[in-house]
């Protein structure tokens, strides 16, 4: 009895690290597991579709790795990346300061510029003295969630951090929050969406801090991992110059998104 | 279709009076062994891990447990009254009253809360701006915030359980005790009010304490519609901070500290009140 | 405008796209495979712990009571994260201290690992309840016959306790098939969290979740019945307690 269930306990982890050493070559792409169009949302037949899955794949096949997409909950995305859940995160995560004491960068894939929209009729600037004495919503360890609080919060703002986007989109559309700060163009593309349409107008964009907001988006890393960092940036470099990049952007947006 | 007892289900899921260890029994040898070693671990993780963002978030995680614990109190109270009559119509009810409440026990019971919550909050309250008569009523302040929502639903949550309880415990009254009320001339209402009634929820008293530690232990799924209790500000360390293990770590500690001294307490109460065997 | 009626499309549940009716029950399929996983691995777990805390030595009992105690007090959405996070890093940092590669664990693997871990926690509880109602005269007797420990466990203890377990491992299959639901915090694509996708996607919220709870309550009812099945094969013989 015993001697069977020592065969059987052997064979089960050799046959787990059989299979992991067989598929070693894989990587792990890991991305916020909601809809956060229109980078990356879920379809209906359950595949994952948007500008940074197209970009992912574009990467991945320069840089002749075997990627698979893993989406992950967005307030573990990192811890996930350091606990060698996923390898690396493409999921429109700026590059910070802050986040570079923990994990690592490639150089920047995107750049745009941030937004504030509100509920239609209700006039106010994107500034602290106009958002004074509303309640903004952010996402959770966003940079927007750094910079709401630094900049309207400490000037008489309610910030109000929700776990996805969606979210705070659902409770500005509901009129639980007046306004909604976020990526130009993940706003954007809930403002065209039925919903948007009918409730809400963009407000206009905050003013740029470098220090917060980052110097655009990068696929983040595992510190150390130097040899993968330079395969993406050499593959990220290639297809901004071979055009695939523009190629598959201008299914989404009708300027470049790459920012200057 | 015989269900069983949720006494006993309860009871494995959640620490009760029962379980606390008696003083004397702490210091036999292998015990006091024990506790050395989980000492040194204790030390050890004080020691190694990251602990400076801890005064730092103090004030917050203070607020974060008074959150935690209005949250079970006024949601355990409110759904307690619930329950009651809910229990009634289960056992004396006409049938469409009875129908309905054993519906909305099954219903309850047969789905996450998490979902329950998501629908009240998500669903429900983005159909409220729809209808210009909530906007301008007095409640749209209340329904813009989300913790009428996380009352709501842990209020409808502990009714739907403890309803079915509180079946139990009418169910469980010895008939001839009602007998002899009506018998002594008491009206319906009154063999009620005086004998049936008290008799129940001193029966379903106990079956409270494993109730309400597992009230305490549903309560951070609010965190996820916004309300700020203890699991959503260890939510916010870990993300301002990257760490994982710490907060959590300290998260379950809290968890466990409330759980000890909420069931300390019902230890006291019971000794007041002698329930078991009743 | 107030008629909320037009509101509800029900096409967005068909089960081709653009109906999002095979992505829901695609999580349902991935809620019972975990639920299924978790719950058989509880019972594993409880097996073991259960007879740890009523036969084992001083510490093994002390260690059952320290592992019970702690799930049953802090909460399923702690402990999941917990053992989500740190279980999984943890398995790998003990392969490397033994020198082998680290292990890939997959999402499913690692949902089953949590579900179970709480679960056997729960399952330790109800066992033990049952074995103690189990005479001690039948146990005795079988010893007496010079059965071994495990030939005791396997022929008497556990036939014997089944009709008292049954109704509390009834209720934790129960508890495990709506625990699932937890692990959308964590980002695994059950049926809650592609619920809210699907509803996030659509802006469809009250018509996504209501079908979520219909599948959910479907799962309850088909499990009620097939519970009342078993308990009443379990309860043949035995005397009813009045």
């Amino acid at each position: 009895m015993q001697k069977t269930l020592k065969v059987i306990a052997l064979a089960a982890v050799l046959g787990i690290s059989g299979g992991a050493l067989a598929q070693a070559e894989q990587v792990k792409v890991g991305f916020a597991a909601e809809p956060y169009p229109p980078f990356t949302s879920p379809d209906a037949s359950g595949n994952w579709e948007g500008w940074e899955v197209d970009f992912q794949k574009a990467v991945c096949a320069e840089a002749k790795l075997d990627c698979v997409i893993t989406p992950v909950a967005w307030d573990g995305i990192i811890p996930a990346l350091t606990s060698k859940k996923i390898d690396m995160i493409i999921g429109s995560m700026s590059i910070t300061e802050e986040r570079l004491k923990t994990i690592d960068f490639t150089d920047k894939y995107y750049n745009t510029p941030t937004g504030v929209i509100g509920a239609k009729g209700v006039a106010f600037e994107a500034t602290p003295e106009g958002l004074a004495g509303k309640t903004i919503g952010v996402q959770v360890s966003t940079v927007h969630q750094v910079y709401a609080n630094k900049y309207f919060g400490e000037n008489g703002a309610t910030v109000k951090e929700y776990q996805t986007q969606d979210e705070a989109n659902q409770d500005l559309a509901a009129g639980r929050i007046d306004a909604v700060q976020a990526d130009a163009i993940a706003l954007g593309a809930f403002l065209k969406s039925d919903q948007g349409q009918d409730c809400c107008e963009l407000k206009g964009n905050v003013k740029d801090d470098v220090a917060i907001l980052g110097a655009g988006v990068g696929i983040g890393l595992r510190k150390g991992e130097d040899d993968l960092k330079a395969k993406l940036n050499a593959a990220i470099k290639a297809i901004r110059e071979n055009g695939t990049y523009d190629a598959f952007s201008k299914k989404y947006f009708d300027f470049d998104i790459y920012g200057g | 279709m015989t269900t069983p007892a949720p006494d006993e289900t309860t009871h494995a899921m959640a620490y009760t009076p029962e379980d606390l260890p008696t003083a004397a029994s702490l210091f036999q040898p292998h015990r006091i062994l024990l506790m050395a070693i989980f000492a040194a671990l204790v030390l050890s993780a004080a020691w190694f891990m990251r602990w400076d963002w801890l005064p730092q978030y103090l004030p917050k995680l203070g607020w974060g447990i008074v959150v935690t614990l209005v949250m079970l109190f006024s949601t355990a109270f409110l759904g307690f009254l619930f329950a009651v009559p809910l229990g009634l119509a289960q056992v004396t009810g006409p049938w469409p009253l009875k129908a309905l409440a054993k519906g909305f026990c099954t219903v309850i019971r047969g789905t996450p809360l998490l979902l329950q919550l998501w629908l009240l909050y998500y669903g429900l309250g983005s159909l409220f701006p729809q209808f210009p008569a909530i906007r301008s009523s007095f409640l749209w302040p209340y329904l813009r915030e989300s913790w009428p929502y996380g009352v709501a639903a842990l209020t409808i949550s502990f009714a739907a359980y403890e309803g079915e309880v509180m079946r139990g415990a009418f169910a469980g009254v010895p008939a001839g005790e009602l007998e002899a009320a009506r018998a002594f001339g008491m009206s319906r209402w009154t063999a009620f009010r005086r004998i049936w009634l008290p008799r129940a929820i001193h029966r379903a008293l106990p079956t409270l304490n494993g109730e309400t530690v597992l009230q305490l232990k549903s309560t951070p799924l609010v965190a996820t519609i916004t309300v700020i209790d203890v699991y959503a500000v260890i939510s916010k360390v870990r993300q301002d901070t990257f760490l994982t293990y710490e907060p959590l770590l300290l998260l379950a500690l809290i968890y466990m500290c409330l759980t000890g001294i909420l069931v300390i307490l019902f230890r006291k109460l019971e000794n007041r009140i002698p329930t078991r065997g009743a | 405008m107030a008629d909320p009626a037009p509101f509800i499309n029900w096409s967005l549940l068909a089960l081709s796209p653009p109906g999002w009716g095979s992505v829901l029950l695609s999580g349902l399929f991935n809620s019972i495979q975990i639920a299924v996983g978790g719950y058989s691995l509880g019972l594993l777990l409880g097996v073991g712990g259960a007879f740890g805390k009523l036969y084992g030595g001083p510490i093994v009992k002390d260690l059952m009571e320290c592992y019970t105690t702690i799930v049953r007090a802090v909460p399923e959405l702690v402990l999941i994260l917990l053992l989500y996070y740190a279980g999984t890093d943890l398995i790998n940092q003990l392969l490397a201290l033994g020198g082998l590669p680290s292990v890939d664990i997959s999402g499913l693997a690692a949902g089953i690992f949590v579900i179970g871990v709480v679960q056997g926690a729960y399952s330790t509880e109800v066992l033990r309840g049952a074995i103690k109602a189990v005479p001690a005269g039948q146990i005795e007797a079988a010893r007496a016959f010079g059965m071994s420990p495990i030939k005791v466990m396997t022929r008497i203890t556990l036939p014997a306790m089944l009709p008292y377990a049954i109704p509390g491992l009834s209720n934790l299959w129960l508890i495990a098939t709506k625990d699932t639901a937890l692990l959308a915090v964590v980002g695994f694509s059950e049926l809650t969290l592609v619920t809210r996708q699907a509803a996030g996607t659509t802006k469809a919220y009250l018509l996504f979740f209501c079908a979520a709870g219909v599948l959910y309550l479907a799962l309850t009812l088909v499990s009620n019945f097939f519970i009342g099945i078993i308990e009443r094969r379990a309860r043949r013989g035995l005397v009813e307690a009045a």
